[in-house]
C-alpha cells in the first residue's frame, strides 16, 4: 500500500489537477452542447496544439505566459482559417473546421518531432493524455502539514493555473447566466433585445479556448475532448431544467475526474491483489466519462433509451430531444 | 390599460409613426432580396405583410431589428433609430428558428422577453417571474409553465412565443408568421391578444402566409415581391389588380380572393434558399 506521503506528494496534486480540469471544461463543454457546436471544442483542443508547442521551442519551458499566448495565437489563426475556409472553399462549418483542426493538429505534431530532434522535453505521448504524473507536490508529508501555509506556497504551477481558470469559468458562467442562456436559445431576440448574440458566441470560444489551454498540459487532448462533451451531455440526458444541467455537469465532471483518478492508480494493484502498474489516469477519466454517458444514455429517468420504450411515458418531443443529445455526444 | 408599468408613455410617441422604412435594400450573396422598400405604418390598426415566398418578408422584419445587414436605407422605430428603440419593439421570430430541446420551462422562455428590463448579470426575480407567468396566462398557457418547452405541441410553443412578445411590454410588435402551423385553438388565441394588443394602442406587424383571413384579421396590408408593390387599408388595397402585381399572377386555386387559376410554380421559389439561409 501507498504511505499518507507518497498519496500527498504525488497521487492529491495529481488528482485535484484532473478534477480541476474536468469541471472547467465540463462547465464551459454545456453551452458548445447546447449550441450544438460541439465539433467546436474539438477543433479548439486540437488546433491550439502547434501554438502551444511553438511556445515551448521558443522559450524551452512548458510554463508561463509565451505558451498560453502561443495557444490562444493558434485558436485565433484557427478561428479565421475556419471562416476563410468556409468562405472560400465554399464548404459547410463542420467540414471546414474538420479540415482546419486536423491540419492544424498535425502541424503542432511535426513541430514536436522536430523539437524532439533537439532534444526537448515533449513528445505526442503527453500531447494525447497529459502529464498528470509530472505535476507533484514536495512540501507536504503528513497530513497535518496541509494546516501550515508555506505548503500551500508550494502547490503546483498546474493545479494553481487550473484553479484559477476555473474560478474563473465559474464567475463568469454564474454572472452571465441568463445572458448566456438566452444567446444560446434565441440569438435574434436577445439581439433585438440589447444583448449581442455574436459577441457571446465569441466569448464562448474565448472561455472554451481557455479551459482547453489550461487543462491541456495536465490531462491531455484527448480528456479535454471527452469532458467538453461527456458532462454536458450526460446532464442535459438526466433533467431538463439549464441550472441544473451546469451543475450536475460540474458534478459529473469532478467526480469522473477524481473516480478515474482512482481507479486509474489503485483499480489495477486492488485487482491484482498486489503491486501493479497503474493505467494512464487521462484515458481511465476519459473512459468512465464515457461509461457514464453510455449509463445516462440508457437509464436516464425521461430521455434515457429504457425509459423512452415504456409505453407510459412515451412523447414524441422527449424522444426526438434523446437523440440529438446522443448523436451530438457519439461523435466524439 | 393592458400592462400597468415600464412600458413608455403612449403620448410621448404619438406623434411620430411607430415604422418609418426609407429605401431599404438588402441582398444576399449579391442577390437583392428586398428592393429599395418603402414603408410608413399606420398609427393603429394591426398590419399584414402579405407577398409569395422569397419575397423578402421576413428579411424586411429581420432588416427593420437590424438582425440582417441592410446594403442602404433608414429605417425609424417611433421617429428614432431602432437601437435606440430597443425598448419600444418586441419580436417574435419563426417557430423553427429556435432548438426547442433547449433545457428551459415555458416559463422560463416567456421570462427572457424581460431579460432587458431586468438588466445584466441580475437573475429573473420574483415579480418578473409573476409578470411571466401573468402573460402566459393571457395565452391559456398557465398550467404548462414548468413543462419543457420540447414537451408542447407546436401551437402551443407558438403561444409561449405570443407570451414572451406580451412579457416584453413593447410599443411595436414584430411577429414572423405567428399563425403557421398552429390548431384552431391556437389561432383563435393568437388573433385575440393580437386585438387586444392593438385595443392598447400597440402596433403589430405579422409576416403572414394566408390570404384567406388577411381581411378577417388585419386592417393593414402591405404587398410585398422584394419591392414593395402596395400599401395600405386591407379594404381598399387587397383586390385582384394589386394581388396579381404581387403574386405575378400566377396564384394557386385555394389563394382566394383569386379562385379559379392553375397552381402555378412559386414566382418566388428560386429566391426562397437565399431567404432560408439566413432564417
Amino acid at each position: 500500500m501507498i504511505t499518507t506521503q507518497e498519496f500527498l506528494q504525488i497521487d492529491l496534486p495529481a488528482m485535484t489537477a484532473a478534477v480541476l480540469a474536468c469541471v472547467c471544461c465540463a462547465l464551459v463543454g454545456n453551452f458548445l452542447v447546447l449550441r450544438r457546436q460541439s465539433l467546436l471544442g474539438d477543433a479548439i483542443s486540437h488546433a491550439i496544439l502547434p501554438g502551444i508547442v511553438a511556445g515551448f521551442l521558443i522559450t524551452g519551458t512548458r510554463a508561463g505566459l509565451p505558451v498560453i499566448l502561443g495557444a490562444l495565437a493558434a485558436a485565433v489563426i484557427a478561428g479565421v482559417l475556419i471562416e476563410a475556409v468556409r468562405r472560400f472553399g465554399r464548404l459547410d462549418g463542420g467540414a471546414a473546421m474538420g479540415v482546419v483542426f486536423t491540419v492544424m493538429f498535425a502541424g503542432g505534431v511535426v513541430l514536436i518531432e522536430q523539437g524532439a530532434a533537439r532534444a526537448v522535453d515533449l513528445d505526442a505521448d503527453c500531447v494525447l493524455y497529459g502529464q498528470l504524473e509530472a505535476i507533484l507536490w514536495l512540501a507536504p508529508q503528513t497530513w497535518a502539514d496541509l494546516a501550515d501555509p508555506a505548503v500551500w506556497a508550494d502547490l503546483p504551477r498546474q493545479v494553481v493555473t487550473l484553479a484559477l481558470v476555473t474560478l474563473l469559468c465559474v464567475v463568469c458562467v454564474v454572472a452571465f447566466a441568463k445572458e448566456l442562456a438566452i444567446t444560446s436559445f434565441d440569438p435574434a431576440l436577445a439581439t433585438t433585445l440589447g444583448i449581442p448574440a455574436g459577441l457571446f458566441h465569441h466569448a464562448v470560444v474565448v472561455l472554451v479556448a481557455i479551459a482547453a489551454i489550461a487543462s491541456f498540459e495536465a490531462v491531455g487532448s484527448i480528456l479535454v475532448v471527452a469532458m467538453l462533451i461527456c458532462p454536458a451531455a450526460t446532464a442535459r440526458l438526466l433533467t431538463d431544467r439549464l441550472p441544473v444541467q451546469l451543475w450536475l455537469s460540474v458534478a459529473i465532471g469532478g467526480l469522473t475526474g477524481a473516480g478515474g483518478y482512482l481507479l486509474g492508480a489503485f483499480g489495477p494493484s486492488i485487482l491484482a491483489g498486489g503491486p501493479a502498474d497503474a493505467l494512464n489516469a487521462a484515458g481511465m477519466i476519459a473512459t468512465l466519462a464515457g461509461v457514464l454517458l453510455t449509463a445516462a444514455i440508457l437509464f436516464a429517468p425521461r430521455h434515457g433509451v429504457l425509459a423512452r420504450n415504456r409505453p407510459r411515458h412515451r412523447g414524441a418531443a422527449g424522444h426526438q430531444m434523446g437523440k440529438d443529445v446522443v448523436s451530438d455526444a457519439v461523435t466524439h | 390599460m393592458l400592462f400597468p408599468h415600464s412600458a413608455p408613455s403612449i403620448a410621448e410617441t404619438a406623434a411620430t409613426p411607430p415604422l418609418e422604412v426609407r429605401g431599404l435594400t438588402v441582398a444576399y450573396n449579391r442577390k437583392p432580396v428586398l428592393w429599395s422598400a418603402d414603408y410608413t405604418a399606420p398609427a393603429r390598426g394591426l398590419i399584414a405583410i402579405v407577398g409569395p415566398n422569397g419575397a423578402g418578408k421576413s428579411t424586411f422584419i429581420k432588416a427593420c431589428l437590424g438582425l440582417v445587414p441592410a446594403v442602404s436605407g433608414t429605417v425609424k422605430v417611433h421617429g428614432g433609430p431602432v437601437a435606440k428603440r430597443r425598448a419600444l419593439i418586441g419580436y417574435v421570430p419563426q417557430r423553427e428558428t429556435v432548438d426547442w430541446d433547449f433545457p428551459a420551462s415555458a416559463l422560463d422562455v416567456v421570462a427572457m422577453g424581460r431579460y432587458a428590463m431586468i438588466g445584466w448579470c441580475r437573475p429573473v426575480g420574483r415579480a418578473h417571474k409573476e409578470a411571466a407567468r401573468a402573460c402566459l396566462d393571457r395565452v391559456g398557457m398557465a398550467d404548462f409553465a414548468d413543462r419543457q418547452i420540447g414537451q408542447l405541441s407546436g401551437g402551443q410553443q407558438q403561444r409561449v412565443f405570443l407570451a414572451r412578445a406580451l412579457a416584453q411590454e413593447a410599443r411595436v410588435y414584430f411577429m414572423d408568421e405567428p399563425f403557421a402551423g398552429v390548431d384552431a385553438a391556437t389561432e383563435r388565441a393568437v388573433i385575440q391578444v393580437l386585438r387586444d394588443l392593438d385595443h392598447a394602442g400597440r402596433t403589430v406587424i405579422c409576416v403572414h402566409h394566408d390570404l384567406q383571413t388577411v381581411a378577417d384579421y388585419f386592417d393593414h396590408v402591405l404587398l410585398l415581391n422584394t419591392r414593395v408593390v402596395a400599401a395600405g387599408p386591407v379594404a381598399t388595397t387587397l383586390n385582384a389588380e394589386t394581388l396579381r402585381q404581387t403574386y405575378g399572377g400566377r396564384l394557386g386555386p385555394g389563394d382566394v380572393p383569386m379562385a379559379g387559376r392553375d397552381r402555378a410554380p412559386d414566382p418566388g421559389r428560386d429566391l426562397a434558399p437565399l431567404e432560408r439561409g439566413v432564417a
